[in-house]
């Protein structure tokens, strides 16, 4: 049998953990092959050993059955290998074809020759239907147009071999469809893929094979139509995974978050949310479903007080926090797990322990007099570490930066379900987890409902929409387009009202 | 073997290991440069700049701890700023300033009773050197004007409001210098003059190092600005929007308040330092009032760099670079021209301030080379 790429006995060490313990990983050419495991099982430090990001202590690589050193991203792309990482690496005000070429630039006389690269590109993404607009800024475009970015990256610099790390978790749903027929298009040329992924589902579609990585070692490499679903979950966690959402019947209660004629922008800018109004009571999980853009991240950001309102009224348990700081407005009992868990959730370069007391510092529990009280902040981290099971090579004294991106997520969810809020503002809460840490976060947010608290949920996550809500709003273009109940509802109808196509006639959403 | 491994992981013996060898690396430089400017007295030159302060005895030595007294404080200016993410590139300004403020009021304000009338001097060049940070500040906080532009602005700014407001206050046109200040303002010894003097005969007669107790308050401040940055809420803060700013807004901390207190606390750590350096008494320093930016204030950024910004590890390079300069002022016993000599200690100087590019380079070089070591052992045991 020919390997495009043998990966052999690969050990990878950090401080404190073995991300990698003699795993070995053969890729056919023309194939597929997902890679599963755990948040921390070694994924992404195993396909950057492969990048060439990370020189593996022991093991060998070999390309077509020769042994090769993949020293570093360059060598890699010499083999032509290429990579989308979990967090893109794009230069933010670069336009998107000066991002394509960067570090393969072709140049005449010293100058950029921009107009060969330009058609390339154009030429690329018209064959493989990856539509975009080579001058738009990367901050200027969606994280679904970045990651089309991001693969012509790879075909620019033609990569034979290419390798995307969770590139699902940041598309919508008719994103990730597009994906999946690229991924097989690009297969069906010739081009091997290695695929991360937490969705089992996707892997059904579009994978051959499937190697199972478990706390660093290998389970084993199984062929995709021969392994059901549970098989392939159980053979990660390692115990069966319940699917099946339990929810106990909670009557609502009094209102916690009402919302009245809400509007984002309008004087400089285009409106993004346009009168919207809506009420999230005790023990209800209200759910806010739409195509990604519509208006979600803004809203978020205006309830929040990220971002001024131009009109409207904010109140939480009958009090009006319109115009309270965001410190007031967390001592009110509101929570955040932010969408962009870089950008707004975590400072990257703090410790763990110091990223999970972010929002409670300054309460009489962690500091004495301006004192921080380390003791108890390392215990405080401790619990949460050992509760959501956040997994890092040095606990609570990890950097943030160093974890992997699953534990990044389960951190900030962690710290804020644990303030206790009366709101809990939860956008994509269980982005890239594993299918465990999903069946967890889940059953905390439950459980918050039973306590009588009030969830708002904003997920692109049909399937978690319609498991855990109570109550879906439907916003299209800023605005709130229909109220649906999970109970009754199709998917079908929800998409419906998502795309447009169908509104409520009413004067006021409740 | 694995001794030297386990200390490979401890960050504070890497860091002060990476600073030494910037240090190796920016005298060795040195070295170069004396034997390209005076092949012959090359090794003599050396020689004289690795005795450093030692070269004159007990003064040298007091004088070595004088001049590292402002760089303490400016070094303390920069690193305090990089660590909560803002690069002040306008301690000079700040110190003058400072140092200006610290003069007028031990000249002129003679009413205030003894004792504190020093105290006051620095509490007004701390509290000068704060406001003219605070502009940059401001502006970066409300404005979004990157700090490097408008400090090195108020630089220039502080520099011949400075000069023009010592010529027009406090200036002795006979000396060119500003005047002296009146006793009561000059800092108070502290017990140094006991140690750092050399004697003049068998008289018993000495002469005294200019070190005072200036140098006790710049001990002082490092150990405080140690314990805001790492032990306070407050540090916790500044620290959080110096590394992501949204995050810090994120989480409801003030950020244009932290970057605005940052911005002044910079400047406040570096107007102390020219107030520390000119309330020094009839032998000290005096304002020149020349038109050229002071080059403690600039200092101040290899000093941080080679103290990688940590407060104790600036005491260090603070005296570190003090000593170099006295050492390469001695060269003139040589035949070294004078501008040969000011650029082989800004060689050295910023030579070694690339220490943050040895800590990255380092630890992996060493671990790299160990490893292949090991692998050959075992190869060989096999
Ligand atoms: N640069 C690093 N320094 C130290 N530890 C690291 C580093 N990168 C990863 N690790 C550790 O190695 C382990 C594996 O991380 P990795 O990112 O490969 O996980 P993953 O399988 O991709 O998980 P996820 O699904 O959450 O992305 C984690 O415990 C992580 O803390
Ligand atoms: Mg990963």
């Amino acid at each position: 049998m020919d390997y495009v790429i043998e990966m052999l006995n690969i050990t990878k060490e950090f401080p404190g953990i073995i991300a990698n313990d003699n795993i070995t990983l053969q890729l056919k050419k023309g194939e597929i092959h997902a890679l599963l495991g755990e948040n921390g099982a070694g994924k992404s430090t195993l396909m950057s050993v492969l990048f060439g990001l990370y020189q593996p202590e022991k093991g060998t690589i070999k390309k077509e059955g020769k042994e090769v050193k993949i020293n570093d991203p360059n060598a890699a792309n010499a083999l032509g290998i290429g990579m989308v990482h979990q967090h893109f690496k794009l230069v933010h005000n670069f336009t998107v074809l000066q991002n394509i070429i960067l570090g393969v630039e072709t140049t005449h006389n010293g100058l950029l020759r921009m107009d060969d690269a330009r058609t390339k590109v154009v030429s690329l993404s018209k064959r493989y239907g990856l539509s975009v607009d080579p001058d738009a800024l990367i901050q200027d475009i969606t994280v679904g147009m970045q990651q089309r970015v991001e693969i012509l990256k790879m075909l620019y610099r033609d990569n034979e071999i290419l390798i995307f790390d969770e590139p699902t978790a940041v598309l919508t749903p008719q994103e990730i469809d597009e994906l999946m027929k690229i991924m097989k298009d690009l297969a069906a040329e010739g081009k091997s893929i290695l695929f991360i992924t937490h969705k089992l589902n996707e892997i059904k579609e579009v994978a051959d094979r499937c190697t199972v990585l478990r706390k660093g070692k290998l389970v084993g490499t199984v062929d995709v139509a021969d392994t059901s679903i549970e098989q392939m979950s159980e053979m990660m966690v390692g115990r069966k995974i319940d699917f099946a959402v339990e929810k106990a019947d909670v009557e609502p209660g009094e209102p916690v978050l009402e919302v009245r004629g809400l509007t984002v922008g309008g004087k400089h800018t285009k409106k993004s949310v346009k009168d919207v109004s809506f009420t999230v009571r005790k023990g209800e999980i209200v759910c806010i479903a739409g195509i990604d853009g519509n208006g979600q991240s803004e809203l978020v950001y205006a309830l929040t007080g990220l971002q001024p309102i131009e009109k409207g009224q904010i109140l939480i348990n009958g009090k009006d926090i319109t115009h309270l700081s965001i410190r007031k407005r967390n001592a009110e009992g509101m929570s955040h797990i932010p969408e962009d868990r870089h950008k707004h959730g975590l400072v990257l370069d703090y410790s763990l322990e110091e990223n999970l007391v972010l929002k409670c510092y300054y309460t009489p529990i962690f500091q004495k007099n301006g004192f921080l009280k380390f003791q108890k902040i390392n215990e405080y981290a401790n619990c949460l570490i050992a509760k959501y099971d956040i997994r890092s090579g040095q606990g609570a004294k990890t950097i943030a930066r160093s974890m992997s991106g699953g534990n990044q997520q389960k951190a900030i969810v962690a710290r804020e379900i644990d303030l206790g809020p009366e709101i809990l503002i939860a956008v994509q809460p269980t982005r890239g987890l594993d299918v465990g840490a999903i069946e967890y976060i889940h059953k905390q947010l439950l459980s918050q409902r039973e306590e009588g608290k009030a969830v708002l949920l904003i997920s692109l996550e049909l399937d978690e929409v319609m498991d855990i809500s109570d109550r879906i709003l439907v916003i299209y273009e800023g605005e709130i387009v229909g109220e649906l109940d999970p109970k009754t509802a199709t998917l079908q109808e929800l998409g419906l009202y998502m795309a447009g196509g169908k509104r409520d006639e009413r004067s006021e959403a409740i | 073997m694995i001794l030297l491994k386990k200390l490979l992981n401890i960050r504070g013996f890497n860091n002060a290991t990476s600073s030494i060898v910037a240090i190796f690396a920016g005298l060795l430089f040195g070295f170069i440069i004396l034997l390209i400017s005076n092949p012959s007295q090359a090794v003599d030159g050396f020689i004289i700049i690795l005795k450093g302060g030692f070269s004159t005895g007990g003064k040298g030595m007091g004088q070595v701890m004088y001049f590292a007294t402002p760089l303490i404080l400016t070094g303390l200016s920069v690193g305090f700023a990089f660590k909560t993410g803002l690069f002040n590139i306008g301690a000079s300004g700040q110190f003058i300033m400072g140092a200006f403020a610290a003069v007028y009021i031990g000249v002129k304000w003679t009413f205030i009773p003894a004792p504190f009338h020093w105290m006051v001097a620095l509490l007004a060049a701390t509290i000068v050197g704060g406001l003219w940070a605070l502009i940059p500040g401001l502006l970066k906080a409300y404005l979004n004007v990157h700090e490097v532009i408008s400090t090195i602005m108020m630089n220039y700014i502080g520099m011949y409001l400075a000069n023009f407001l010592v010529k027009s206050t406090v200036y002795d046109s006979k000396k060119a210098l500003s005047m002296n200040v009146a006793e009561s303002a000059v800092l108070p010894k502290g017990g140094l003059d006991k140690i750092f003097y050399n004697p003049i005969g068998s008289s018993g007669a000495v002469d005294l190092s200019t070190v005072n107790s200036g140098f006790y308050i710049a001990l002082v401040v490092a150990v405080i600005m140690f314990i805001v940055l790492n032990k306070t809420t407050f540090g916790y803060e500044l620290k959080a929007c110096g590394f992501n700013q949204n995050a810090s807004k994120y989480a409801g901390i003030n950020e244009k308040r932290s970057i605005v207190l940052s911005m002044v606390i910079a400047g406040a750590l570096a107007g102390l330092g020219g107030g520390l350096l000119y309330l020094s008494g009839a032998s000290g320093r005096h304002i020149k009032a020349v038109d050229v930016l002071a080059a403690e204030g600039f200092n101040g950024i290899p000093v941080a760099l080679l103290g990688l910004s940590n407060p104790i590890g600036i005491i260090f390079s603070a005296i570190f670079i003090s000593y170099i300069t006295l050492g390469g002022n001695y060269l003139q016993t040589l035949n070294f021209v004078p501008e040969i000599i000011d650029v082989i200690i800004a060689c050295v100087i910023y030579f070694s301030a690339f220490a943050l590019l040895f800590r990255n380079i380092l630890p992996r070089l060493l671990k790299w080379r160990m490893d292949a070591a090991e692998i050959k052992n075992e190869r060989g045991n096999e």
